[in-house]
């Protein structure tokens, strides 16, 4: 701990570009993810390949998927999109199967009713759908996240930055402390950022709280 | 990549694909073994009992955050190099999803099942073994292969710190700047991971009962 006060700059420097790899994915997937959820939820042939697409793409180890990136995409091994790819694709892989049940989760009777109020299509989705979706989607949402920032630290292995910085520097000097302080901030990041979540969710379903 | 992988003189001798390949499956098994000794008794044990219930929770959840980067580091600076911090991070990854599962597993089979059991005069370990540990298998099967999964990955970053596996030609490959041998390694490990997967699916079909199975595939009780 002495080290993260002793060093309290670096390891703030550490911590914003660390938030920033694994917050930007989760950004992206959720988004691409959406659309995606929404055709798997509501056609079994478009559920029929995403699905196990999405199996296929998990299994592929990310240490994997970070170094095969640059050759894919054609870039420097050491440029960050080369971790935020990889955790784009975890996401969307994870979200999309969480959206798809929340959507299909809605009831029947509820969109029937919207519809018949006159909603159209994209109306209804933002307004209907969508928001009685969310806390199984947000529940989904936590899990990527919380994976996506253990995840980032991978991406030091091959130079990139992170937490993952100070377990490789601490490894090369012989310095327990700095992989500590590593550590401790993953872990404090993952449950931060998991509560923050959490709440979130709470705010916007504040209908999910009536009647306990 | 191809021109790599298909070298034949990358197929034999002590660092060739071959061995590579059966160190890390080693790496794969031995921890699966430890993590399930450790975590199918504890959750059983827990479902079981109802007892401590939140606490198994919590734990997998807390562990789940650990980067295995870090952990696999800070044994090696403690204990030093070896297989021995590889088994510590790899075990310390997959012990929380067969936990889980298991938990989950036991904690969801029927009170009617569990009550009837009882009722013809089966002793409590009778109730976990015969009747819910076997009821609880699809669930404890799920944990186990998505832990597979993760630790067939994981293994990969063991070779960071000089250990052996597949990750070998992923670091090696990095250090001498040649794509074709880092790619060979992060193809064959997802490829491993598939086999595996397969392996343990067709396990799984041997090992749980048939009544079990879900509506459509062989009938349900």
């Amino acid at each position: 701990m002495t080290w993260i006060l002793e060093n309290w700059e670096r390891f703030w420097e550490v911590t914003a570009v660390h938030l920033r790899l694994s917050v930007v994915p989760v950004l992206a997937g959720f988004a691409l993810a959406i659309p995606l959820g929404w055709w798997a939820s509501r056609s079994p042939k478009a559920r029929a390949v995403l699905f196990p697409l999405a199996n296929v793409l998990f299994t592929i180890p990310s240490i994997a998927l970070i170094v095969i990136t640059p050759v894919l995409i054609g870039v420097r091994i050491l440029d960050e999109i080369n971790v935020i790819v990889p955790l784009v694709v975890y996401t969307v892989a994870l979200m999309v199967r969480s959206v798809a049940d929340a959507l299909s989760a809605v009831p029947g009777h509820v969109t029937a009713a919207a519809t018949a109020m006159g909603y159209r299509p994209l109306r209804r989705f933002l307004t209907v759908d969508f928001p009685l979706a969310l806390p199984v989607t947000i529940a989904g949402l936590r899990v990527a996240t919380v994976s996506n920032i253990s995840m980032v630290s991978v991406g030091a292995l091959v130079g990139l930055g992170g937490y993952g910085q100070l377990f490789t520097e601490g490894y090369q000097t012989d310095h327990t402390e700095k992989v500590l302080a590593g550590l401790i901030g993953t872990v404090v990041l993952a449950v931060l950022a998991d509560g923050v979540l959490l709440l979130l969710g709470r705010v916007l379903t504040p209908w999910a709280r009536v009647g306990r | 990549m191809f021109g790599w992988l298909f070298d034949p003189a990358n197929w034999s001798g002590t660092t060739g694909i071959p061995v590579r390949l059966l160190e890390h499956a080693l790496y794969t098994f031995a921890t699966l073994l430890i993590a399930a000794a450790i975590a199918i008794p504890l959750g059983a044990f827990v479902g079981h009992t109802g007892k401590g219930g939140f606490l198994i929770v919590g734990l997998s959840n807390a562990l789940r955050a650990l980067p295995t980067t870090a952990v696999l580091i800070l044994v090696v600076l403690w204990a030093g190099l070896g297989d021995f911090p590889v088994y510590v991070a790899l075990v310390l990854l997959a012990v929380p999803p067969i936990m889980a599962g298991t938990y989950a597993g036991v904690r969801a089979v029927e009170p009617v099942i569990v009550d009837a059991a009882r009722g013809v005069g089966m002793r409590e370990s009778g109730v976990l073994l015969q009747v819910e540990i076997p009821n609880a298998l699809p669930l404890i099967y799920g944990g186990f292969r998505g832990a597979a999964l993760q630790v067939v990955a994981t293994a990969t970053i063991a070779a960071y710190t000089g250990a052996g596996g597949l990750g070998r030609l992923v670091f090696d490959g990095l250090a001498l700047q040649e794509f074709g041998q880092m790619l060979a390694g992060a193809v064959l490990v997802a490829l491993l991971a598939v086999l595996v997967d397969l392996a343990f699916a067709g396990l799984q079909r041997l090992t749980v009962s048939p009544g079990l199975r879900p509506v459509g595939t062989g009938g349900k009780r």
